[in-house]
């Protein structure tokens, strides 16, 4: 009994440790990032949430982080990333890729 | 209609380079056109049905279902691909015996033939319903956007099939002696280049890690976004920018199937001279 407390004391705190990655959010409103600049510390796992206020799908893509997932209309969609070495990473919304609002940058430091 | 000319062509040359991959790979198979052109239908619905399940499949696993959908078809299209080469170096030398005697194809390949249309299928759906979200958006969006995405749509569409075509054409060139060895390094190739992007896929799932990211960055030099890129990209797996990871799937997939490929061959001619 005392083991099997033990055991759910030790998984309570392990999942305490993954929701401990950062979070941090991104909108996309009319094709355009918002923020168009994301500050994420350098050498940490970090969730970016991006939330896709239109009703039509969006494509997150970025070359440097590796990263490409497609977001549904007006739903969430999660993107791990890291840990990075500081320095300036760039995405774009690839359905919109040449417009000036569908572009972004992750900074680390 | 320029952006959507530039997306369909990026996502329909994929698909079209797997396309004159496999078609020349299999030559020499009866009725392979058929099962080609089989997989290319079953390929275009099976977009429209992820397409429009995209927003079930992306809350699936934790906001994860997306890249483990994904993964899924790669590793699927990998094991594919790894049999056909298999069986491939058993019986690539019957195959280019008889195209060289005859016209007559060999029948001895119905399970060959299974697997030409699911790999093709496979890439027409993995691409094609990221091009169907693309084109719905696009076309619902704008005053006169279906007008434009349509013009554009078809205008992408053509200019993928033409490189493919052209890649297909030069193929063909290739002499019978050496035909099958250089379709197969380009299957194994393909495969390889699908282990790499499912990796990369578990690296963003948080499955796996990525080990170094990027390991190198040749983006300056060549970048994915350049015509050269995208079909260095969909025949062989370049990537601009990849992570450790992506190296070790890449390579591991290589030197799996190649030594398959290898036994095997040795296996169907034990007695003759090499």
């Amino acid at each position: 009994m005392k083991n099997q407390l033990t055991l759910i004391a030790f998984c309570l705190a392990a999942s305490q440790a993954f929701a401990a990655t950062d979070e941090i959010t991104l909108t996309i409103e009319n094709h355009t990032f918002q923020p168009k600049e994301l500050k994420v510390p350098a050498g940490k796992k970090v969730k970016i949430l991006v939330v896709n206020q239109d009703a039509t799908p969006a494509e997150f893509e970025s070359k440097p982080l590796n990263r490409e997932k497609v977001i549904p209309g007006k739903s969430t969609g999660v993107i791990n990333v890291g840990p990075l070495k500081p320095g300036r990473y760039s995405f774009v919304e690839e359905y919109h890729e040449n417009e000036a609002g569908a572009q972004g940058t992750i900074v680390v430091e | 209609m320029y952006a959507a000319a530039i997306i369909v062509f990026r996502e329909s040359l994929e698909a079209a380079l797997i396309i004159s991959v496999m078609l020349a790979a299999t030559r020499g198979i009866a009725m392979r056109g058929r099962w080609v052109l089989g997989g290319v239908v079953t390929g275009l619905a099976g977009a429209v049905v992820v397409a429009s399940g995209m927003q079930m499949i992306a809350n699936l696993v934790d906001g994860m279902g997306q890249e483990f959908f994904n993964i899924a078809i790669l590793l699927t299209a990998v094991a594919m691909l790894a049999w056909h080469n298999i069986w491939m170096a058993s019986h690539g030398r019957e195959l280019a015996q008889q195209m060289k005697n005859t016209a007559r194809s060999v029948s001895d390949g119905r399970s060959e033939r299974s697997v030409i249309l699911l790999v093709i299928a496979l890439a027409v759906m993995r691409e094609g319903s990221e091009t169907v979200l693309f084109l719905y958006g696009v076309a619902t969006d704008s005053a006169n956007g279906l007008q434009n995405t349509v013009a554009g749509g078809v205008l992408g569409l053509v200019a993928g099939a033409l490189v493919a075509s052209l890649l297909y054409a030069g193929l063909l060139r290739i002499p019978v002696r050496w035909f099958f060895a250089a379709t197969g390094a380009l299957v194994l190739l393909l495969a390889a280049s699908m282990a790499s992007q499912a990796a990369r896929l578990l690296i963003q799932a948080d499955v796996l890690p990525s080990l170094a990211a990027p390991i190198w960055n040749t983006s300056n030099y060549l970048s994915q976004e350049t015509v050269a890129g995208t079909i260095l990209h969909g025949l062989i797996g370049y990537d601009a920018q990849p992570a450790g990871m992506q190296v070790v799937a890449y390579m591991g997939v290589l030197i799996v199937i190649a030594s398959g490929m290898f036994l095997a061959s040795r296996r169907a001619s034990p007695s003759q001279a090499v």
